[in-house]
């Protein structure tokens, strides 16, 4: 994600990490919020006619779904985490 | 050999590993008794924080609990879970770079204020101490449910074990029983669950078996056909505003437990508190991707074998017996014609199934052998246990590290705040246990409260502490105080005083998503009237968001 990396932290190192850091936790929320709130809840009606192989849709992601994309999303952070702290040279 | 005798030797064996493991991990010093020496691995703490978060009810009740709400239940479902992703992405890494010992000590140091120190000590202890009283509870129940023992008598063998551990490992005693404990709670949950999925559907997995055969359309019709809910509907008793606020609760709730948010202090790094959160999600999910198939298939079991059949017919079902003499399944043949009818309507419904009966009942309706039996007791143990260990240990810190050492004697050495902490500790167990046995009339309510009032007081406040550099001590402390005097007021009106829900009908279970906007309202609109924090502060901010520098970890194991 950077584009330059950085030997030096200095204190714009560290405005440019923060600014990565919160883009990619909005993307990662956004999906969160989208299949919990969203395809499980908000859109619960419309989904429970899309039929997900012998069950409904929503059914699906309120019961499955959403928790194992939780998990999933989890991972994603820390291992794309693991790449912006080294790009940024703020990794421990 | 018998049922009984089986559990008796499994539980003893499980104890005896337990204390074993509190006995190896003793330790000497506050950092290790707090925070295990910030030297636990990521995946350990993973399971530690899976067994810290299971309790007795997700344990025995909560897939039964979701066979009776069908779709709904997915609040449960998703509330329980999803806060685990807000703690990985907003909370865990910068928590664990701040590194200290408690969720007071960073709300005390962050908002530079000795009052907000005790506002948030004073939550901390709130929210476990309702918690904990419900988990002695649990341990009382198991006993009595599998052993016969009095329940009294379950939550004093229950105290002793958990004050032996927890008083002489502090929290890496805590952690590694926990671990073991996890091992023991998902195996007990996972091999009824394999086995039943086997027989209603012939797929092995829970999950799989839950999609891709046809069990699930045949609930729903069957459940129709009794006038019971349609299984897999939406909305049905619950709308949908209120089953959004109520996962939003459980969601910011979840992240803001003080026991689940200082398992994140024990790890070596901000880059292992990362992946501590998701190991501890993928071991959690485990279970709760399992318990929705549960509720389906012994749900769709029960009704099959019991209803539309003689009185005479459901006797000669051995299980039957057993649980009927525990008043968990009750027939009664209301129009006397002889045979028994489920329906949806309490006055002519003949067969009542209690919620807990749906996991308990599962070994023996699947015709496992009785060791299966007596591991799902001291499943149900291990989940009880584990969760009100980590509980009394927030308890004790915030009293003995917070209030004590932080307020009351700052000059304390090491050995007399060791001291403390392991007094504090006994004390809490012996609260809790008090509690276990002479439950106060609240003690159903208390899920209500502890994720109301955690997602009304800290949620906000570590967030905005870590994301907002303008963020003050008076916006703190106004927001904390606000939102969880509101959500209290909220609650205990509603529940116990009578009080009309307000806002659309939303239960009191959802009530602490209003706390919490009102507590980040109040947080932001407070701060800007008032001067910005000093700016070694906002240093302190500028610390945690970056990982390096978080220090090498004290102890390794």
């Amino acid at each position: 994600m950077a584009d330059e990396p950085q030997v030096n932290p200095s204190k714009g190192d560290g405005v440019a990490y923060w600014k990565a850091n919160l883009r990619l936790i909005i993307i990662l929320l956004i999906i969160w919020a989208a299949v919990s709130y969203g395809a499980a809840i908000f859109l619960a009606n419309p989904f429970y006619n899309i039929k997900f192989f012998q069950i409904n849709l929503a059914f699906w992601f309120a019961h499955q779904g959403s928790m194992i994309v939780f998990v999933i999303l989890i991972f994603v952070y820390a291992k794309m985490m693991d790449k912006i702290d080294r790009d940024y040279d703020v990794h421990e | 050999m018998s049922v009984e005798v089986l559990t008796y030797i499994i539980v003893g064996i499980t104890f005896a590993a337990y204390i074993y493991i509190g006995y190896l991990n003793r330790v000497g010093t506050t950092s290790g008794f707090y925070v295990a020496g910030h030297g636990v691995p990521a995946i350990a703490n993973g399971a530690a924080t899976a067994a810290d978060w299971m309790s007795a009810a997700s344990f025995i009740s909560m897939a039964g609990l979701i066979s009776f709400l069908g779709y709904n239940g997915t609040f449960y479902l998703m509330g329980w879970t999803g806060g685990y992703v807000l703690l990985a992405l907003l909370l865990a890494p910068y928590l664990r770079k701040f590194g200290k010992y408690t969720v007071p000590d960073f709300v005390g140091d962050r908002y530079y204020s000795n009052t907000a120190r005790v506002v948030a000590a004073i939550c901390a202890i709130f929210v476990s101490l309702t918690y904990v009283a419900g988990q002695m509870r649990g341990v009382g129940i198991v006993f009595s449910r599998f052993l016969g023992l009095p329940i009294g008598w379950g939550v004093v063998v229950g105290m002793v074990i958990v004050s032996f551990f927890a008083v002489l490992g502090g929290m890496k005693g805590i952690t590694w029983t926990q671990v073991a404990q996890y091992s023991v709670l998902i195996c007990a949950y996972l091999i009824p669950a394999v086995a039943i999925a086997w027989i209603v559907t012939g797929n092995p997995i829970p999950q799989l078996a839950l999609t891709f055969s046809d069990i699930v359309p045949k609930l729903n019709q069957l459940q129709a056909d009794l006038g019971l809910i349609e299984y897999a509907k939406p909305f049905q008793g619950k709308g949908m505003l209120d089953v959004f606020m109520i996962t939003v609760a459980l969601m910011i709730g979840t992240a803001g437990l003080p026991h689940i948010i200082v398992r994140f202090y024990t790890v070596p790094s901000v880059r292992a508190a990362r992946y501590s959160a998701g190991w501890a999600l993928l071991f959690i999910a485990l279970l709760y991707t399992t318990a929705p198939a549960i509720a389906v298939f012994a749900k769709y079991n029960l009704i099959n074998e019991l209803n539309g059949k003689t009185p005479a017919q459901v006797q000669e079902l051995d299980w039957v017996q057993k649980w009927e003499e525990t008043k968990l399944l009750k027939f009664d043949d209301v129009n006397g014609d002889g045979v028994l009818n489920m329906t949806g309507e309490a006055d002519t419904n003949e067969i009542t199934i209690d919620r807990d009966i749906i996991v308990l009942s599962t070994p023996e309706v699947a015709k496992l052998s009785p060791i299966v039996i007596a591991l799902v007791a001291a499943g149900g143990l291990a989940a009880a246990l584990s969760t009100a260990a980590g509980l009394l240990l927030v308890i004790s810190s915030s009293l003995a590290h917070d209030i004590y050492y932080r307020l009351i004697n700052p000059n304390a050495n090491e050995a007399r705040r060791l001291l403390i902490g392991r007094i504090m500790i006994f004390v809490a167990v012996m609260f809790a246990g008090y509690f276990g046995i002479k439950p106060p009339g609240f003690v159903a309510q208390v899920v209500a409260f502890a994720f109301g009032l955690a997602a009304a007081s800290f949620f906000p406040v570590i967030i905005l502490g870590i994301f907002d550099k303008r963020m003050n001590k008076e916006g703190a402390i106004v927001g904390m105080i606000l939102g969880m005097g509101f959500t209290m007021f909220y609650i205990i009106g509603n529940r116990f005083a009578g009080m009309d829900p307000w806002f659309f009908n939303v239960s009191a279970e959802g009530i602490g998503t209003f706390g919490a906007v009102i507590n980040f309202v109040a947080c932001f609109v407070v701060s800007r009237l008032t001067p910005p924090p000093p700016p070694e502060i906002q240093e302190l901010v500028e610390s945690v968001r970056i990982p390096r520098g978080s220090g090498v970890a004290i102890e390794h194991y």
